[in-house]
């Protein structure tokens, strides 16, 4: 759990929730909204991940 | 969406009221407002979050003045209101900074009490009947 990734994952799941429950009213709007938020985070986390993988340290 | 208590304006002391409580503790700001679900989403989420970063070592900056980035991350860490004080009196948060998720940690308190300063900013704005 405490992998870069999964940390990543719940850094995500916690800030995705919090976004989604201010900007949208309706319980289902919220999920709607947070899955994509997180699929967002998570998606543009990873792939800048593997980008920065291609430059040397 | 049914009627809240939000549905009319509040009076200015009122809401800078609300916003203190809101402040001190996740959530409760919305709850006062009638809208029950949002508040419980914020204190369970916030809260956890901010333990998260406790319970990965991060630490709780203090107010340092002559390091204006510590003091910044010590008004971050402050925007999670009474969480911060009683983490702070039980002597938690001193951060160890070789540990391999303090990093990590900081970024959970941190962004606990960012998240927390524009959940105040909502609820302002609901008690201003502006939502």
């Amino acid at each position: 759990m405490t992998s870069h990734f999964g940390l990543m994952v719940i850094f995500s799941l916690f800030v995705s929730v919090v976004f989604a429950t201010l900007m949208r009213d309706e319980l289902s709007e919220q999920l709607a909204f947070g899955g994509r938020l997180l699929a967002g985070f998570v998606g543009a986390g990873t792939l800048i991940g593997w980008v920065l993988y291609f430059f040397p340290l | 969406m049914r009627a809240t208590t939000a549905d009319r304006t509040q009076p200015a002391a009122t809401t800078y009221l609300i916003c203190v409580a809101a402040w001190l503790l996740p959530g409760v700001g919305h709850f006062w407002l009638g809208r029950r679900q949002k508040g419980l989403t914020f204190l369970v989420a916030l809260t956890v979050m901010f333990a998260f970063g406790l319970w990965l070592e991060g630490a709780l900056f203090p107010f340092q003045v002559s390091q204006p980035l510590v003091a910044l991350g010590a008004l971050a860490d402050v925007g999670i209101g009474l969480p911060y004080v009683i983490a702070r009196s039980a002597g938690v948060g001193a951060g160890r900074v070789v540990a391999i998720t303090y990093e990590y940690g900081n970024t959970f308190l941190i962004v606990a009490g960012l998240l927390n300063m524009l959940v105040v900013l909502d609820v302002f704005d609901i008690a201003k009947g502006r939502k």
